[in-house]
């Protein structure tokens, strides 16, 4: 571009900085200097800068109304570095790397160390909160009316500003006139003809006081469901806007003991902060539990829990077969299409390709509820049609061979495509060159034609072989894994182990994320290893044919 | 260098546009309170109860000078959803669902009791305040109920079968004269169906839960893999594939109503929701008690409560009791809802509104007297699944004994 020592740029090197590396980093420099700023570049630079800006602006004002001051520092420095970044005119490199580096972070290292961490707790239904959400949920759902007690209508009122106010309740005892005063420090009476009340018995006005309509009174919510004003029998509280009762909390936390206690029957639940839960002596748990760390517990119990390290085994190995009957399937299927429509000799090319290329047009989701239907034993297409009684999804091997074929049918038209593609850019001189040397079609094909289009295709049957390795919905869309063995409902002959996963997660007593993710990591950790090894092959076969 | 302070100047002012833009939506809490006189009410339901809600909520906001937004969110996802924004501390006020919701959003601690007079709780049916009710306490207000119930179609079957033995024979004959190919569309599918088969699981004398000593379920005393169960599961499999053929895998929920409206079964069971189809298929029917088996116990089939719920976690929690203690409970509302989607209401007086104009409501209620509530205790969830496999396991010709012993065991170990 242009002669690498002219310019400033070795003059404005401050002194003493990095004396050993002085050269390429110059080199570079000053062929920046010379690239010219145009108009267009500096408009898209402002645009995004000042999106990136306006996100950040949006993202924070959450983030402090949360308190979450870690994940403002996180956004304020992140912003920050961009800006840096981007306006400054060194870091060449850095500026192609960082927007893609910033994307793998936020959708690929932290969820996977969210889940990773997560493997690590109870996390899921019953256990989602902390332990004060517990207590508090604890402590509202027991609060009970007092047996036999009445029912007030009730009026939230103010002696100063609706909208700050301290407020009281003016309740009505029902079918007179007698209107009382309460707050927190219990209830009075009002004098008579203080208060008017209306049909129904709300108090709709009262001297000294402002009366809250509903829309003043919705903007007090939380105030109003706080207000809790002791009686003899245990305390009045708001039921909605318009109505008071008596209710008595049964159950209350007491912080000396760590446990809650049960008024009406004594019973005393002990917080354990191991399983995050409240125990009573007799093992019983209160329902509403909180989130802990269990340790490694979630990845003993995969391997020492016989329902589930049991059937892991044969289900390895299926999805094994599943992942590599459906790439391999679909890739031999599609390129020998591709082939015979590669052939020169080949008419009407462009109409196959078109019908060819329907099934992967259509939208898999549905194309599987399709698929579940044609199978059907007694109403299915396929049976109706070949005038077969097969209880297609009841046999172990028919429901597997079911799945693959479906598999096969979606996912042809995509090897078809890239396969088409690939074999383009092969050049006809050497399969031609090598007919010259009197080889055979299967000869040509076996020594020229497919290790070039592996070379080409092998990142993609990866990929490919990654994504059947967890694909989620080829199973439960059609089978849901089924059959099922008699005695064992939780893994069928065509589960996959993220379908298995699925149901031991969420399937059976409730979500169990913390179990779910330690399963996760299993399935992470096989299919890194597998893509790992086939990366490498697929490189050392590179390396052959390029 | 002026270059780049213009651009720098610019940057700001785009940034400040930006964020201005995006400002708006997000924020209600710090707007809301100073201008709108009132608070906002949101309340989740699924998208046919959302429009029939709308002109309700429309009338509570303006009479009370509030806002109120209903947020449709597809039935399936919305209690995974609404537990998972309640755990995070927020979501809606005020959410719609059926009653064995109950268990998981209250160990959740996503729902608030709802504390309702002793006239109001009189005014609905006895079931659906008992469904609602869990430990003692009431935690949502019903609007309607529903069960199944068997629907025959009365050209081909005039009369109701008293026993299943009938309807067995009803079948067969019908299917010797070649006017139908099924003799019963009864779900079933390859992971079987619990909530369908349980009529006749009871009829035979299985149960899932024992009862308390206060009524509720115990999920200490499991009855699935106890000898009723096993032979209940005995007679189910002498209906199956490899018996009499009435109960297949073949018919699922996706072609169970179907089948009966191509005229293919002459019964279905199913529940109110199917009577639509029906209607527009044109045929003929009737509704009746789902039979039991000669000599057994009457079938029961599970009732559930579709009901409102105040959510624990939601910003104006004092609105959202006001709306679901004291404007749900009016019928006005409860006959909306059943035109939006044809459930028998739960209110008594709403009930009576409806049911000379639509008598398959009284048939369906009457159908569901033998009914057991839909257990709303946790533990449930890890019947269903377990449950619904042994049943198309032994339907499928599986030995009943090793299949259900194995089910009983997977629900109790997945019970903590």
């Amino acid at each position: 571009m242009s002669t690498p020592l002219s310019g400033p740029g070795p003059a404005q090197q401050a002194p003493g900085r990095g004396p050993v590396r002085t050269g390429s980093p110059r080199t570079s420099r000053t062929a920046r200097n010379h690239a010219p700023i145009t108009a267009a570049g500096l408009a898209a630079k402002v645009i995004l800068l000042g999106l990136v800006a306006g996100i950040a602006i949006w993202a924070a004002f959450p983030l402090v109304a949360a308190e979450k001051w870690v994940g403002l520092a996180v956004l304020v420095l992140t912003t920050a570095a961009l800006f840096y970044l981007y306006l400054g005119r060194r870091h060449v490199p850095a500026k192609y790397l960082i927007p893609g580096t910033l994307f793998l972070i936020a959708f690929q290292v932290v969820p996977v160390l969210y889940t990773a961490s997560t493997a690590f707790t109870n996390f899921g239904d019953g256990h989602r909160g902390s332990k004060d959400d517990a207590i508090v949920a604890i402590q509202s759902s027991s609060v009970k009316q007092v047996p036999g007690s009445t029912q007030y209508p009730l009026s939230v009122a103010t002696k100063g500003d609706p909208a700050t106010g301290a407020l009281v309740f003016l309740i009505t005892k029902p079918g007179t006139d007698t209107v009382s005063v309460g707050d927190a420090g219990g209830l009075r009476p009002l004098d008579p003809g203080a208060a008017t009340v209306g049909p129904g018995g709300k108090v709709t006005a009262a001297d000294g006081y402002t009366v809250l309509n509903f829309g003043q009174a919705s903007a007090r919510s939380k105030d109003i469901t706080d207000l809790v004003v002791p009686t003899a029998g245990g305390a009045l509280r708001s039921s909605g806007l318009s109505r008071a009762y008596e209710g008595k909390a049964v159950r209350a936390y007491e912080a000396g003991c760590d446990c809650v206690k049960d008024s009406d029957s004594g019973k005393t639940w002990t917080a354990d902060g191991e399983v995050g839960a409240f125990v009573a002596a007799d093992g019983e748990r209160l329902a509403q539990g909180w989130k802990v760390n269990v340790g490694l517990s979630n990845f003993t119990r995969v391997l020492t829990d016989e329902r589930i390290s049991g059937p892991f085994l044969a289900t390895l190995i299926w999805n094994f077969a599943f992942a590599i009957g459906s790439t391999g399937g679909t890739f031999i299927l599609g390129m020998l299409i591709a082939l015979a429509l590669h052939s020169p000799r080949m008419r009407g090319t462009n109409l196959y390709r078109m019908l060819l290329i329907l099934p992967y047009a259509m939208p898999s989701f549905a194309m599987l509820l399709v698929w579940r239907d044609m199978f059907n034993t007694d109403f299915g297409l396929i049976n109706n049609l070949f005038g077969l009684s097969v209880d297609w999804f009841g046999q172990d091997w028919s429901a597997r061979a079911a799945v693959i074929l479906v598999q096969l049918w979606l996912g042809y038209p995509y090897m078809f495509l890239v396969a088409t593609g690939a074999l383009q850019a092969i050049p006809r001189e050497l399969t031609e060159a090598t007919s010259v040397d009197g080889a055979s079609r299967w000869q040509s094909f076996r020594a020229v034609t497919l290790p070039l289009l592996l070379v080409a295709l092998s990142p993609l049957l990866i990929s490919s072989f990654a994504f059947n390795f967890n694909n989620f919905n080829a199973i439960y869309l059609t089978t849901e894994g089924a059959p099922f063995p008699a005695d064992n409902p939780s893994n069928g002959a065509t589960d996959l182990l993220i379908t298995y996963t699925y149901r031991l997660a969420f399937g059976g007593q409730a979500a169990q994320f913390g179990f779910a993710a330690a399963i996760s990591l299993f399935i992470f950790a096989i299919v890194a290893v597998v893509s790992a090894v086939s990366f490498r092959r697929t490189r050392q076969q590179e390396e052959v044919y390029a | 260098m002026r270059i780049r302070t213009a651009g720098v100047v610019a940057l700001f002012a785009l940034a400040l546009a930006a964020s201005g833009c995006g400002g708006d939506s997000d924020e209600p809490a710090a707007k809301d309170t100073p201008k709108a006189a009132g608070g906002k009410l949101v309340i989740w339901a699924d998208d046919k109860r959302t429009a029939a809600l709308k002109p309700f909520t429309e009338k509570f906001g303006q009479e009370n000078g509030v806002t109120v937004e209903v947020q449709a969110v597809p039935n399936e996802d919305l209690q995974n959803n609404f537990v998972t924004v309640s755990s995070q501390g927020g979501g809606p006020d005020v959410v719609i669902g059926a009653h064995d919701w109950i268990g998981n959003l209250v160990q959740n601690g996503a729902i608030d009791p709802v504390q309702l007079s002793d006239e109001q709780k009189a005014a609905f049916n006895e079931t659906a305040v008992k469904a609602v009710t869990f430990n003692g306490q009431l935690y949502g207000v019903p609007y309607a109920q529903e069960n199944l119930a068997l629907i025959r179609n009365t050209e081909l079957a005039p009369e109701a079968p008293k026993t299943i033995e009938d309807l067995v024979a009803t079948g067969k004959q019908l299917k010797a004269q070649k006017k139908v190919t099924e003799t019963l569309c009864l779900q079933v599918g390859q992971k079987g169906d619990a909530y369908h088969i349980y009529p006749l699981y009871t009829s035979a004398g299985g149960y899932l839960f024992g009862t308390t000593a206060n009524g509720d379920y115990d999920p200490k005393d499991l009855g699935v893999g106890k000898p009723e169960s096993i032979a209940a599961f005995k007679k189910i499999a002498a209906l199956g594939e490899k018996g009499e053929g009435v109960l297949k895998r073949s018919i699922a929920d996706t072609n169970s109503t179907a089948t009966f409206t191509g005229k293919k079964c002459a019964f279905l069971v199913s529940g109110p929701w199917a009577t639509a189809d029906v209607k527009k298929a044109g045929i003929k029917y009737d509704v009746s008690a789902v039979p039991g088996f000669a000599g057994g116990k009457t079938a029961a089939p599970f009732v559930g409560v579709q009901s409102f719920y105040v959510a624990a976690k939601g910003k104006n929690k004092a609105l959202a009791q006001e709306f679901v203690a004291n404007y749900v409970t009016t019928p006005d509302l409860a006959v909306a809802l059943y035109q939006a989607d044809p459930r028998p209401p739960a209110l008594t007086a709403a009930l009576d509104q409806v049911k000379s104009s639509d008598p398959d409501l009284a048939k369906f209620i009457e159908a569901g007297k033998n009914g057991q509530v839909l257990p709303a205790i946790p533990a449930m969830a890890a019947i269903w699944d377990p449950f619904g496999k042994a049943e198309a396991a032994v339907i499928g010709g599986a030995d009943p004994t090793s299949t259900v012993t194995a089910a009983g065991k997977t629900i109790a170990g997945s019970i903590k």
